[in-house]
């Protein structure tokens, strides 16, 4: 009998509930759309890892669908498929495929849009970030796919970390720099610098490269003090340049400067799962909270400002409408029209808040 | 040269057991016959092990099988192909069941991806149930002997089959890997689950296939314990029927007068000691009374070859899906006095 690690029992552990307490924000008002997005007849959503739009309105859609599948080598077992990359208009209708059959398409775990509307996307199976232009053409790979999949024994100890499939030397260290360990999101500055939160395996750190791809530093390393990190799932920027860490294990956000100098922290959020920062001359933080590791029991989504003062919270945990299933990725382009993809409901929700209301 | 990743079916050991001969002598036969050619496929269209059948309000046929990969295919009550459903869904991996709820909405269970799928009659996704495990960290072995781990309320092990009541309440079996009967509501938010790995009542070893009635009661074929337990519909145990073999598909038809359809499946590895002891379907009442039986093993039309689900919406005219004949069957029961 050959069983999968399965991650959702660490997370568990991790996400023990009746540690969260906060005074009760205030509630906004919200209409949800769940069928929002038109897909082909013959096309799918599975679970949706990252949703981003562009500066047209466009919607991109980065889904673990069809099947990830090994091909038998001599000895090696070689890992390949498993996530799909669509694109929609503004009005959700279905535009295009990006990226098929792509060697880095493995688990998804994001997909977010730069100023100069390249389509990234972060995928946790292959360890690598592949920047697409807005035309759907290859333009940066970061981080190596390792080359087969290896078939290991369990650990007598369970609380071991799992050896880790990329080489980054050292956790938290950054090794090389420039190889991953299933890496989780990626945001840029204004100088097109670019930030990969690395993510769900042994590394804990955000690396930060030129916008050349060329590896400049990185921070972190796997604990609970300030500037550590238990699993940095989820990472935006403000327009200051401003790092926003979602630290899920460690329950907070932590903010740092672009060079990753700590400043500040928020742990008024539950736990977060995604996070994004709005446009506008007026910018917001939202996060996503999943207390339980189904997304059925305890779930919001958070709206802060930048400062961590917590402006309100919506939404609650289940598979109706305005319902959350681990939200794994937020769009906020627009402050209050957003789209949240969600993991374990295989949908993208339009969200539209009425915070007057 | 593909293999889908979940090697995990591939490589385990085939769960042990003993098929055996059902307890019930002297059941009168009901005569059958087989329409031939039934379903018609395009000319680049295959089924391949014949796992789920079910049927809608409207007489379409809904075949899930197992073929280079898992598919889900529709037929209208004619036979004629209709389209596919789910291309390339993330949860078909690995087919088990496939049942049509009161609304038409199509349900299917797939025990290599651990989903539980529901399909709006368009044939978009709906909801689902379960999460299937990410393929990040590659296979691990099992610790040899390891007690099996505790259930969770929303992660299935191998699930094999799906019901509903008149309230919409999900049940789910499951299945190969845990033991036990979950109770969802109809938003898919967990209620109850009974069972553990046993041979006592309530008790379950490979609960393989259910059955509802219209009161809402629960029919397990509890496939390696050799019998159908029932259940209330708040999963209390309430009896057993230990007579009619191996239970590898339960049915039970709609309308004022219920029956109970149990198919004591030859198995699929197709080993000649099975071949005079099982393979034939019963047709019961709810309280357990045998009315008669049908079908013997075997690859010729009219015969079966591994029964993997059984669709009872007309009780005379039943689909039978076969594993290692690569089918489904349409099936017309010719009822007498002596067997109805």
């Amino acid at each position: 009998m050959v069983r999968w690690f399965c991650f959702a029992a660490i997370l568990a552990t991790l996400l023990a509930p009746g540690t969260f307490q906060a005074p009760a924000p205030a509630e906004i008002a919200f209409d949800g759309s769940a069928d929002f997005l038109k897909l082909p007849t013959d096309t799918y959503l599975g679970e949706v890892a990252g949703v981003a739009t562009n500066s047209r309105g466009q919607l991109f859609v980065y889904t673990r669908s069809g099947n990830p599948t090994v091909g038998l080598g001599n000895s090696r077992l070689f890992a390949h498929g498993g996530s799909r990359l669509f694109e929609f208009d503004r009005n959700g209708t279905f535009v295009r495929e990006i990226g098929q059959g792509i060697y880095a398409f493995l688990v998804a775990h994001a997909v977010r849009v730069d100023p100069q509307d390249n389509v990234w996307i972060v995928d946790e199976g292959s360890n690598q970030v592949v920047k697409f232009n807005a035309d759907g053409r290859v333009l940066m790979i970061l981080g190596r796919k390792p080359e087969a999949v290896s078939i290991r024994v369990p650990s007598p100890n369970p609380s071991a970390a799992p050896p880790s499939r990329g080489s980054s030397g050292a956790p938290g260290a950054g090794g090389a720099g420039d190889q991953f360990v299933r890496p989780s999101d990626v945001a840029f500055d204004s100088e097109g610098n670019i930030f990969v939160a690395d993510g769900h395996g042994a590394n804990a750190r955000i690396a930060k490269f030129d916008r050349n791809g060329r590896f400049l530093l990185s921070w972190g390393s796997r604990g609970s003090d300030t500037g550590q990190f238990n699993v940095p799932h989820s990472i935006a920027t403000d327009t200051q340049g401003n790092v926003y860490v979602a630290d899920q294990g460690n329950k907070r956000i932590q903010v740092f400067d672009g060079k990753g100098g700590f400043k500040s922290q928020m742990t008024n959020v539950g736990v977060p799962h995604a996070v994004c920062v709005s446009g506008g001359a007026h910018q917001y933080l939202y996060s996503s909270h999943a207390g339980d590791q189904y997304g059925m029991d305890d779930a919001a989504i958070y709206k802060l400002e930048l400062d961590g003062r917590v402006v309100a919270k919506f939404g609650t945990a289940g598979k109706q409408l305005k319902q959350f299933g681990l939200v794994n990725a937020i769009d906020c382009r627009t402050e209050n029209s957003l789209y949240v993809g969600e993991l374990t409901n295989w949908r993208v929700q339009k969200l539209t808040l009425h915070p007057g209301r | 040269m593909k293999a889908i990743f979940l090697l995990a079916a591939i490589l385990a050991a085939p769960p042990a057991f003993g098929q055996t001969k059902a307890k019930a002598q002297n059941v009168p036969e009901i005569s059958y016959e087989s329409v031939p050619g039934f379903l018609k496929l395009p000319a680049n269209l295959y089924l391949g092990e014949g796992i789920g059948v079910a049927t809608n309000s409207k007489g379409h046929v809904f075949v899930y099988t197992r073929s280079g990969d898992t598919r889900l295919f529709e037929f209208d009550q004619n036979g004629t192909f209709v389209r596919e459903l789910g291309q390339g869904l993330y949860g078909f991996e690995f087919a088990h069941a496939v049942r049509v709820d009161r609304d038409d909405n199509i349900w299917a269970v797939d025990e290599g991806s651990n989903m539980v799928i529901k399909f709006t009659p368009d044939g978009r996704v709906a909801m689902v149930i379960g999460r299937r495990p990410e393929a990040v960290e590659g296979l691990v072995a099992a610790t040899p002997g390891a007690p099996d781990p505790q259930p969770e309320p929303y992660v299935f092990s191998r699930p094999t089959d799906v019901g509903f009541d008149a309230a919409g309440n999900i049940f789910v079996t499951d299945g190969y890997g845990n033991s036990r009967v979950v109770k969802f509501d109809k938003n898919g938010r967990f209620m109850k689950q009974v069972g553990t790995k046993g041979n006592q009542p309530g008790q379950l070893n490979l609960p393989h296939t259910m059955a509802m009635d219209a009161n809402g009661n629960v029919y397990v074929g509890d496939r390696s314990n050799a019998r159908v337990q029932v259940f209330d519909n708040d999963l209390n145990f309430k009896t057993m029927y230990d007579n009619v073999g191996n239970p590898w598909a339960v049915c039970i038809s709609p309308g004022p007068h219920q029956y109970l359809f149990v198919s004591n499946s030859i198995p699929d590895n197709g080993l000649a000691q099975y071949r005079d002891i099982t393979g034939e379907i019963y047709k019961m009442e709810l309280d357990g009374t045998i009315i008669g039986r049908f079908g013997k093993p075997g690859k010729q039309l009219g015969e079966f070859s591994t029964v993997h689900e059984i669709d009872c919406r007309n009780p005379n005219e039943l689909f039978v899906a076969e594993i290692t004949a690569w089918r489904v069957q349409k099936i017309l029961l010719r009822p007498t006095s002596s067997a109805r």
